[in-house]
C-alpha cells in the first residue's frame, strides 16, 4: 500500500511503544501514535491522559485532552491533581509521549513562545503537563514534523527539559527520568548519542535522503555510524491507522486525516 | 448552606470587581454560562485563574474583564490558538494583560495546597525549565529530611471559584462525575464558591465515594441547563466540537469578536436566551 510521510511518522512512533508500558499521552500526534500502538503491536499498553483517565481505550481519537470517550473507556478516572501527584511524580509512568513546537539537538522542548517571552512574536499555548512529564517519566518519546522552523539551533524558550546542555547536564539537574530516548519525525528517527546526549539520526524512513534531513534541521545534524532504514508501514498498520482516522473524522465531523 | 439562586443573583452577590476568580473545568463541565454572566455584569480588573483558559477566558479577556491571568495551558483544544488571549499578550488589546504562567502539575498542586489551607505547594518540577526565570513566584525549597531541592509555588486561594456540575439536591449538595479535573480542589480552595448545575433533584442517589460537594462548603447553587456548552456534561450532552471550530473565526478578528459579544452576551438577558439565540441562528443558517 502507498502511504504518506505523516503515516510513516505515526507508525514509526507507535512501534516504539512496548506492550504493557504505562504511557502518559499528550494530545494530538502522541495520542494518535499511542492509540495506534494499542490497536496493533501493543494491545496492553496503558494510556494515561492528564485530565484523569487511566487505562483509556478510546475507539475514536479524542479532540481534546478530556473527551468523554477517554473517561468511558478508562479503567479508572481520577482527578488531575492525583494524576500528577500519585501517578506521574509517584514514578508509575514508563513513557511520556510528547509533541513540541520547537525541539533542539538535546531534545529540549519549547511550547511557550516564539520570539522574546515578554514581547512574543507568537504566543503558544504554554507548558501544560509537559515539563513534569519530561522530568518524571522513566523515558520520553517526542513526535513532530521536521523542518528548520521546528528543529532549531536554539530554542526561543525552554519549556520542558530533555538533556539540557548535553553530557551529564540532565543528571546534574537531579531529574528522576532518563529523558528523551527518541525523536520520531516524518523523515527519520533521532536518538541521543552516548556521552554527549546529542540527538543524531539513527534511522531514515524509506526513500528519505540525508540531504533532506539536513535541509530540514536547524542545527548541524549528525548521523550515527550506522544508519538503518525503517520498515515501510505494513498493510495491517496502515489499515488500523486509516480506520482509526476515519472513525475519528466521522465522530467529530472532520475530514479524514484532520484529527 | 448554599443559597439556591439565579446565576445573575449569585454573580452579583459573590463576585466583585478586582477579585481573583477561578472558573475551572478540564475540557468537561466548563462553566461557560457563568463566564458569560461575568461579561454581562461588566465585572472588571479580575485576576483569572484557570489551568486551561479556553473559550470562556478568551471571551472574558477580549471583553476587557481581566487584568491578570494565572494559567498553565492556553489554547483552543483540538483547534489552535486563543486569538483574544494572544491579542492581549502580543498587542495589549483591549488592555494589557499580566500573565503568570505555571505548568499543570504546579497549578494542580497549588489548588491542593489552597484547599488544604497551606501557604504553598511542593513538587518535583521545573529543573532545567525557563519558566522559573519568567515567573518569580516559582521558587524552591530544600527538603529538611533528604536535602532534595524541590519546587515551591504559592497556593491558589481564589476569592471565588465557579464550577459546573451535573446535579444538586434541594439543600444544595452537589454531585459531579466523569472527568473532574481540579474542580473539587478549586471549589475548596476558594473563599466563596458558586456551582451551576444541569438540574436540581430530590435525591442525588450518590454512590458511596462519589464526588459530592456538601452544601455547607458552597455559597450558591444555580440551575443552568446546558451551562457548560460548548464543553460537555457527561450523561447530559456531548461536546459541541463545531462551536470550538467556529470560535476560531469569531475570535480571530477584533470587530467580529466585539460584534459577537454585543449580540450574544450583552444582547441576551441570560444563558437560556443565549442558547435560544444560538439555536435560532444555527437553524436559519441551514
Amino acid at each position: 500500500m502507498n502511504y504518506s510521510t505523516s503515516e510513516m511518522m505515526t507508525v514509526a512512533a507507535a512501534r516504539r511503544l512496548k506492550d504493557g508500558a504505562v504511557c502518559f499521552v499528550g494530545i494530538g500526534l502522541p495520542s494518535k501514535a499511542a492509540n495506534l500502538a494499542r490497536l496493533t503491536s501493543s494491545p496492553d499498553v496503558v494510556l494515561i491522559y492528564e485530565s484523569g483517565p487511566i487505562g483509556a481505550k478510546p475507539d475514536v481519537l479524542p479532540l481534546s485532552i478530556g473527551d468523554g470517550e477517554l473517561a468511558e473507556t478508562a479503567d479508572t478516572v481520577v482527578s488531575t491533581s492525583e494524576i500528577f501527584r500519585y501517578w506521574l511524580q509517584g514514578g508509575r509512568v514508563d513513557v511520556g509521549f510528547l509533541g513540541a513546537a520547537q525541539v533542539d539537538r538535546f531534545g529540549n522542548i519549547n511550547t511557550t513562545v516564539v520570539g522574546d517571552y515578554h514581547n512574543p512574536k507568537v504566543r503558544l499555548p504554554g507548558a501544560g503537563g509537559a515539563p513534569e512529564i519530561a522530568g518524571s517519566a522513566k523515558e520520553v518519546l517526542i513526535i513532530l514534523k521536521q523542518s528548520p522552523r521546528t528543529f532549531v539551533n536554539k530554542l526561543d524558550f525552554l519549556t520542558s527539559v530533555g538533556h539540557g546542555e548535553g553530557g551529564d547536564s540532565r543528571k546534574r539537574l537531579g531529574l528522576p527520568g532518563a529523558g528523551p530516548v527518541g525523536i520520531i519525525t516524518d523523515l527519520c528517527i533521532m536518538e541521543p548519542e552516548a556521552g554527549t546526549h546529542e540527538f543524531v539520526v539513527t534511522t531514515l524512513h524509506p526513500g528519505v535522503t540525508r540531504e533532506q534531513v539536513i535541509a530540514a534541521t536547524g542545527w548541524d545534524v549528525r548521523f550515527a555510524d550506522t544508519v538503518v532504514s525503517s520498515d515501510a508501514p505494513s498493510d495491517d498498520e496502515l489499515t488500523a491507522l486509516r480506520d482509526l482516522e476515519a472513525r475519528t473524522a466521522a465522530a467529530h465531523g472532520q475530514a479524514p486525516g484532520e484529527a | 448552606m448554599a443559597a439556591i439562586l439565579s446565576l445573575h443573583e449569585a454573580v452579583k452577590q459573590f463576585v466583585n470587581d478586582g477579585d481573583t476568580v477561578a472558573l475551572e473545568g478540564f475540557t468537561h463541565l466548563i462553566p461557560t454560562a457563568a463566564g458569560h454572566e461575568l461579561i454581562r455584569q461588566k465585572k472588571k480588573d479580575l485576576t483569572l485563574v484557570r489551568m486551561t483558559p479556553d473559550l470562556i477566558y478568551d471571551q472574558l479577556i477580549g471583553a476587557g474583564c481581566a487584568k491578570r491571568l494565572i494559567f498553565s495551558w492556553g489554547g483552543n483544544p483540538g483547534v489552535g490558538s486563543l486569538h483574544r488571549l494572544r491579542d492581549a499578550v502580543e498587542r495589549q488589546w483591549p488592555q494589557p494583560l499580566e500573565i503568570e504562567e505555571h505548568s499543570h502539575a504546579d497549578l494542580a498542586n497549588a489548588y491542593v495546597a489552597g484547599a488544604s489551607g497551606l501557604p504553598f505547594a511542593v513538587l518535583r518540577a521545573y529543573a532545567g525549565s525557563d519558566l522559573p526565570k519568567v515567573n518569580p513566584l516559582i521558587k524552591s525549597v530544600t527538603c529538611p529530611f533528604t536535602g532534595e531541592v524541590l519546587a515551591a509555588v504559592p497556593a491558589v486561594r481564589p476569592d471565588v471559584t465557579v464550577i459546573h456540575a451535573q446535579k444538586a439536591d434541594r439543600k444544595g449538595n452537589v454531585l459531579l462525575w466523569g472527568i473532574l479535573g481540579v474542580q473539587k480542589e478549586a471549589a475548596l480552595a476558594a473563599r466563596r464558591c458558586i456551582v451551576t448545575v444541569e438540574e436540581i433533584v430530590d435525591d442525588l442517589k450518590a454512590p458511596m465515594n462519589a464526588c459530592v460537594l456538601p452544601t455547607w462548603a458552597l455559597s450558591a447553587v444555580c440551575v443552568v441547563p446546558g451551562g457548560a456548552h460548548p464543553s460537555y456534561a457527561h450523561g447530559y450532552y456531548e461536546r459541541d466540537n463545531r462551536f470550538y471550530q467556529a470560535w476560531d473565526a469569531i475570535a480571530r478578528d477584533r470587530e467580529a469578536f466585539t460584534a459577537w459579544i454585543d449580540e450574544y452576551i450583552h444582547g441576551t438577558r441570560d444563558f437560556s436566551e443565549f442558547k435560544n439565540k444560538l439555536a435560532h441562528v444555527a437553524e436559519t443558517d441551514q
